[in-house]
């Protein structure tokens, strides 16, 4: 597809821009269904309805009724907050959440950038949501902001090291850290996915990257962060409107990067699940999304199932069973590869 | 247990119970939501729920009990006597109505919705309703007048008690006079026996004569009530007054005793 536009536009500014623009518009028609389904999901996991008003068909229209609200609303900035820092902070955060969607493999036809780093690409840039983080919660001047931020800065970093040896164990199996040649190691039927290879080892990969992501993106259960009932709103209490706005979307960004990284990794990526029937580069666009959105489904399903995590259990859970799980499947998984 | 097996154990039930929690919200996810829509479905209201009250005004005979009996006093009556011409109708259960109800007002402002008006109704026409969505914007709005008479009506019904009330003041007072009159005039021609008696005896009356003339009000149609002795004219003579009968304003001699 990139190169589809270059053919047009030539290589230069206006083309890398449209390139890298096009997700973006892809992030905004997701983030507002995404929007309506965790509304929706949620009522009727809690046996109730939902919105059923705005927009007359059982509340389609509620996110956008939300962005419009969002949008109109006054920017608000503490007296005493540091300017500049809260300023950047939201802009930072989706900036971090955003830059991941560069290296996506949408379809075998179009990927922003064909990065030979591709998922050390994605784990390195994921990192400056953590900065813009912290920046929120130290700008607002509010002690619980702060302690909100710090503990999801304590979260993300630890978590990151899990979640990190997962993807390493997989990229030795598919032998690349270009996520188009991983999934290209996986054609053919399902049963090729790498989430049933080298049986049971890359299943626990799996689960353990899930498990990581989740608290990547500070979501129930690991939501202490933006825990509602403990620190009013966390690291974001005090920005409102479109600044609240750039926190939300990146949050929900966020869900979608992770559940399609762990998709290319593990599902298949732009596969078919049934080998050739159903394939081709629209078709795998839409092979990428739909198992991208199973997984964001299966998100939310697990945030209405478990209570929150108190934030030693979190620490207890990173650093103390997931990272030495995945350390001994990085083992296990290699010694496999390399004894075949 | 030692250390090392209870870590994997507790790895073990984590799994497990969230699949288990997971396992319910699916199902929940597909049981049909609990929620009922209002306004456009409705819960069932029990039928004996105090909600909005209403007066059926036919069977009304302007008792004011339930206006009594209101802990809130949120009702207010006004009435006035039919004249013995009129015919007013009969309640429900077979009553003369005598009273034109001139004003009936229930503040739904202040009514409590408590119900203790509902009983004391002879003729059970105040009752409670499943109305309960009456809100207003203007709490005068909340007054409701049940009455059935218009303005000129109203206007009508009082002036004509008042008039009729006045004639009849007027008529007993005439009455009151004449008898006295009368009475001043016998007096005079019967020769007293002596003039030394002395006009008061220091003895208590047996019989208190006491009847007040100045007195018109008619005790209300609350007939079947007993009524304390003291405002009737006793005329049995058996009976022994209570206490000493009030100062003889009315006038200087007793009127003589009753044997």
């Amino acid at each position: 597809m990139h190169n589809f536009i270059t053919y047009y536009l030539g290589t230069g500014v206006l083309s890398s821009l449209l390139s890298s623009l096009l997700p973006i518009l892809f992030v905004f028609g997701y983030a507002l269904v995404a929007m309506y389904l965790e509304l929706k999901i949620s009522a009727h996991m809690q046996d109730r309805l939902g919105p059923m008003r705005t927009g007359k068909w059982h509340g389609w229209a509620q996110p956008l009724a939300d962005v419009v609200k969002l949008l109109q609303k006054e920017d608000t900035i503490p007296t005493a907050a540091d300017k500049p820092l809260y300023i950047l902070a939201p802009l930072l955060v989706f900036m971090g959440s955003y830059a991941a969607y560069a290296a996506i493999p949408f379809s075998p036809a179009y990927i922003g950038a064909d990065i030979n780093l591709g998922v050390f690409y994605i784990i390195a840039v994921s990192a400056i949501v953590v900065l813009g983080i912290l920046m929120a919660g130290w700008s607002s001047d509010n002690k619980w902001s702060l302690l909100g931020a710090m503990r999801t800065a304590a979260q993300l970093v630890s978590y990151e090291i899990p979640s990190s040896l997962a993807v390493l164990s997989v990229v030795m199996v598919a032998g690349s850290l270009n996520l188009n040649d991983v999934c290209s190691a996986q054609t053919g039927w399902f049963w090729n996915w790498f989430i049933f290879g080298k049986f049971p080892f890359l299943f626990i990969t799996f689960v353990i990257y899930f498990i990581a992501s989740l608290a990547e993106t500070n979501r129930s259960p690991f939501d202490i962060p933006e825990a509602e009932s403990e620190l009013v709103a966390g690291y974001h209490t005090e920005y409102s409107g479109m600044r609240f706005a750039f926190f939300y979307l990146a949050e929900y960004a966020n869900m979608f990067t992770v559940a399609a990284i762990a998709a290319v990794l593990f599902f298949g990526g732009w596969n078919s699940p049934f080998g050739t029937f159903m394939s081709g580069p629209i078709w795998g666009a839409f092979w990428l999304i739909t198992k991208g959105m199973v997984l964001v489904l299966v998100q939310m399903w697990l945030r209405w199932t478990l209570p929150r995590f108190r934030v030693d259990q979190l620490m207890y859970l990173s650093w103390k069973i997931l990272t030495p799980f995945a350390l001994a499947d990085l083992v296990a998984v290699g010694l496999w590869t390399v004894l075949r | 247990m030692n250390p090392t097996a209870r870590y994997f154990r507790n790895i073990g039930k984590g799994f497990w119970t969230v699949l288990i929690g997971m396992k319910v919200t699916m199902r929940h996810l597909f049981t049909p939501a609990v929620t009922i829509q209002y306004p456009d479905a409705r819960m069932a209201i029990p039928e004996r729920g105090r909600n909005r009250l209403y007066v059926n005004m036919d069977d009304c005979i302007g008792c004011d009990q339930c206006a009594m009996a209101c802990p809130v006093d949120c009702i207010t009556i006004e009435t006035a006597k039919s004249l013995p011409t009129e015919d007013l109708g009969v309640t429900s259960t077979g009553q003369k109505k005598r009273l034109w109800v001139t004003q009936f007002d229930i503040d739904f402002g202040k009514c409590c919705y408590c119900g203790l008006c509902v009983p004391p109704c002879p003729t059970e026409c105040i009752y409670m309703t499943n109305v309960f969505e009456f809100s207003d914007y203007d709490r005068k709005n909340l007054i409701y007048s049940f009455i059935t008479l218009t303005p000129d009506e109203v206007a009508q019904k009082d002036k004509q008690a008042r008039e009729a009330e006045r004639e009849a003041a007027a008529k007993k007072a005439a009455a009151a006079a004449a008898a006295a009159a009368q009475k001043a005039a016998q007096a005079a021609q019967k020769p007293s026996p002596s003039p030394v008696e002395p006009p008061q005896k220091p003895t208590p009356p047996q019989a208190p004569p006491v009847q007040p003339a100045t007195s018109t009000a008619q005790p209300s149609t609350s007939s079947d009530l007993p009524s304390v002795p003291t405002d009737k004219k006793v005329e049995n003579p058996e009976v022994k007054p209570g206490p000493e009968p009030p100062s003889s304003a009315v006038n200087g001699s007793p009127e003589g005793k009753v044997d």
